[in-house]
């Protein structure tokens, strides 16, 4: 659990490394043989693999390949037909999915899903509130737990759009926001809730070549903070560049697990991209 | 009107707060100012005042529920006969408590059915919720016309009210005003007993729901401006992107549930306690979809617009009584227009300018921080 006694400083360095740097490498989060079935239908079949502490982790594959669908089961969206993923240490499979963001991971979507009528800043907000505990009582009566959260949210929500580059849109409604702000502003809430894991679902979709540098640059500043990062992207030269490891899923089986380097160099990936004669690739 | 209100934000605090106070005592003075045009005819206008506070109420209490919240509730008025009913038994039909005991109770009752019927239905959603809260309504009041215990068609009288300051004279009396032919004058034959609750003048009862009214109005802006408020917000625009973002979306949805048959409970309750009568006609689903038109009208989301609405239909239809036989033409025709023309209501939420006043509300955390820090040290 993050300190939340500690006092935000009055002026927050983003670039500071946080709190929860790095404790020395260890798995965040395993998956082991997860399976997921939508009746007939094997999304996920027998996938194991895991994110190490401060790592960047890469996961690629075809259109249909189930990436997605393994973020959804991460994050408790869907419940596994069989497998497991622990967290910390700590199975979560079947936890509600607040108490599993509650507990460090935290997430994007692939298409833009933000509270549109509420301002950026109370976007973040939302997403600070995960680790609030502010109830009804509390904040009727503005007890001290509830001006300390306020303070502690707000100044946190604001060095956040800072590091985004989106500070001076605080006001603006979510929904007036560009597309690009809006998946700024996206990452921005996700990393409000304080995670240890953050998974960004394509990030760069619908990016121009320019910003998707500035995004390369952005996930790595992520990680340099202390977070941990999982990535789902289609763009190859964002994900062999900004990745420290690469997994590839097909038809929700694991085909290649390794460096950039590996993988590009990989006759089964090369296959599952670019689509070979069967013989071949078996 | 954005202009207005962004200036109004800009005012030194001191002056804001004057002008609030202003607006609260035209409010209390105004069944005692007879004004021309305002005042019914024909209907006793302290009477009209205080209906058009309890829908103010209710209208507040379901904004919590659709407005902030976004689940449609058509039953809202089975919360207002259950605080009524709970008001009533206990003060007249099976016990004698004095009604200020009573009101407590009947608004835990409220919330507690509140409780029950939201823990199994608010997994449902949007139209579902809507058909489900509709039925509620409807066997509140069928159970009330058909239990004995409960008075059954005949309703339940002699419910209690609340205790008068200073005997039956009051401990003062307050002049109203005489509107002549260009003069205005005290008229001290037609007064008003400060504190009397008589079966005449209903101006006191009028007082008593305008505080009401402004205290929820306050505690409707506390929770509001909290991680509660923006919790129900989220919930309302993203359910699962809210769960994903840590709210516990369930748990909030029905704590916006509770609140809002608090609220509900509370005026049935003080509606009660008003007419002396209540019977299962006093709650039927014409009055869920009113007090729905009060806060849709009015603007869903925004606690002054719905206030607004709850005015608008409470006391236009009194005060056009002669029109009576066009009453129901005339709103329909208006709610038409409005739906063309405003569809989010008279007075949307400028949620911009909320943002405005989040920061200042921020400012003002910020410098008592420091008070506090200071006096620490």
């Amino acid at each position: 659990m993050p300190d939340l006694t500690k006092q935000t400083p009055a002026t927050p360095d983003p670039e500071a490394p946080r709190s929860t740097a790095p404790s020395g490498g260890g798995p965040v989060l395993e998956v082991q043989n997860l399976t997921l079935k939508f009746g007939g239908l094997t999304a996920l079949d027998d996938v194991s693999f895991h994110i190490d502490q401060g790592e960047i982790l890469g996961l690629i594959g075809p259109n249909g390949a189930g990436k997605t669908t393994c973020f959804n089961a991460v994050t408790g969206v869907y419940r596994p037909t069989s497998g497991d993923i622990r967290f910390q240490g700590g199975s979560i499979v079947g936890m509600k999915r607040y108490k599993i963001t509650q507990q460090g991971i935290a997430r994007t979507f692939q298409n833009i899903r933000l509270f549109p009528t509420m301002t950026a800043l109370e976007n973040v907000l939302v997403g600070a509130d995960a680790q609030h505990k502010t109830g009804m009582f509390t904040a009727l009566f503005r007890l001290p737990r509830h001006r300390r959260e306020e303070r502690e949210g707000h100044d946190r929500a604001m060095e956040l759009l800072r590091f985004m580059g989106i500070h001076r849109k605080a006001d603006e409604l979510a929904a007036n926001l560009s597309y690009g702000d809006q998946r700024r502003l996206e990452i921005a809430r996700a990393m409000a809730t304080e995670p240890k894991l953050i998974c960004l679902d394509e990030p760069a979709a619908g990016f121009n070549p320019a910003e998707k540098v500035e995004l390369m640059n952005l996930i790595r500043k992520v990680r340099d903070q202390g977070y941990t990062v999982l990535l789902i992207e289609h763009d190859m030269k964002l994900v062999m560049g900004v990745t420290d490891r690469i997994v590839v899923l097909e038809f929700g089986r694991k085909i290649a697990e390794g460096k950039p380097a590996e993988i590009r160099d990989n006759p089964a990936v090369i296959a599952a991209y670019l689509g070979v004669d069967e013989e071949d690739a078996s | 009107m954005n202009k207005i209100k962004q200036r109004f934000i800009s005012l030194p605090r001191p002056v804001k707060v004057l002008l609030w106070v202003l607006l609260a005592l035209f409010a209390y003075a105004l069944p005692l100012l007879e004004l021309p045009i305002i005042t019914t005819p024909g209907v006793d206008f302290g009477g009209v005042l205080f209906v058009v506070t309890m829908y103010a109420l209710v209208a507040i209490g379901l904004n919590i529920v659709v407005g902030y919240a976004g689940l449609l509730d058509l039953g809202y008025v089975g919360f207002y006969a259950i605080g009524a009913y709970t008001a009533a038994i206990l003060t007249s039909f099976h016990a004698h408590w004095p009604l200020l005991l009573s009101i407590p109770v009947a608004v835990v009752a409220t919330t507690i059915s509140g409780v029950l019927l939201g823990a199994p239905t608010l997994r449902v959603r949007g139209d579902y919720l809507a058909i489900v809260t509709l039925g509620f309504g409807e066997i509140i009041r069928l159970v009330a016309v058909n239990v004995e215990w409960l008075g059954e068609r005949k309703g339940i009288s002699n419910i209690a009210r609340p205790p008068s300051i200073g005997g039956d004279d009051g401990l003062f009396q307050i002049p109203h005003l005489y509107w002549g032919d260009g003069t205005v004058l005290l008229d001290t034959e037609d007064t008003t007993a400060f504190l009397k609750f008589g079966v005449l003048d209903q101006i006191p009862y009028y007082w008593l729901g305008l505080t009401v009214v402004i205290a929820m109005l306050f505690a409707d802006k506390l929770i509001k401006n909290s991680r509660v408020g923006r919790a129900w917000e989220a919930t309302r625009e993203d359910e699962d992107a809210a769960e994903l973002m840590g709210v516990p979306t369930f748990r909030f949805k029905l704590l916006a549930f509770a609140t809002g048959a608090f609220v509900g409970g509370l005026a049935g309750a003080l509606y009660a306690s008003r007419q002396s009568f209540i019977n299962p006609d006093s709650f039927l689903l014409l009055f869920s979809i009113l007090f729905l038109a009060a806060v849709v009208v009015g603007g869903q989301g925004n606690r002054w617009g719905v206030v607004v609405g709850a005015v608008l239909v409470a006391y236009l239809p009194q005060r056009f009584r002669e029109f009576d036989d066009f009453r129901v033409l005339v709103f329909g025709l208006a709610l038409v227009l409005l739906a063309a023309w405003r569809p989010e209501g008279l007075f949307p939420p400028k949620r911009t300018v909320r943002a405005r006043q989040l920061e200042q509300d921020l400012e003002e955390l910020e410098e008592g921080h420091e008070g506090e820090e200071a006096a620490r040290a």
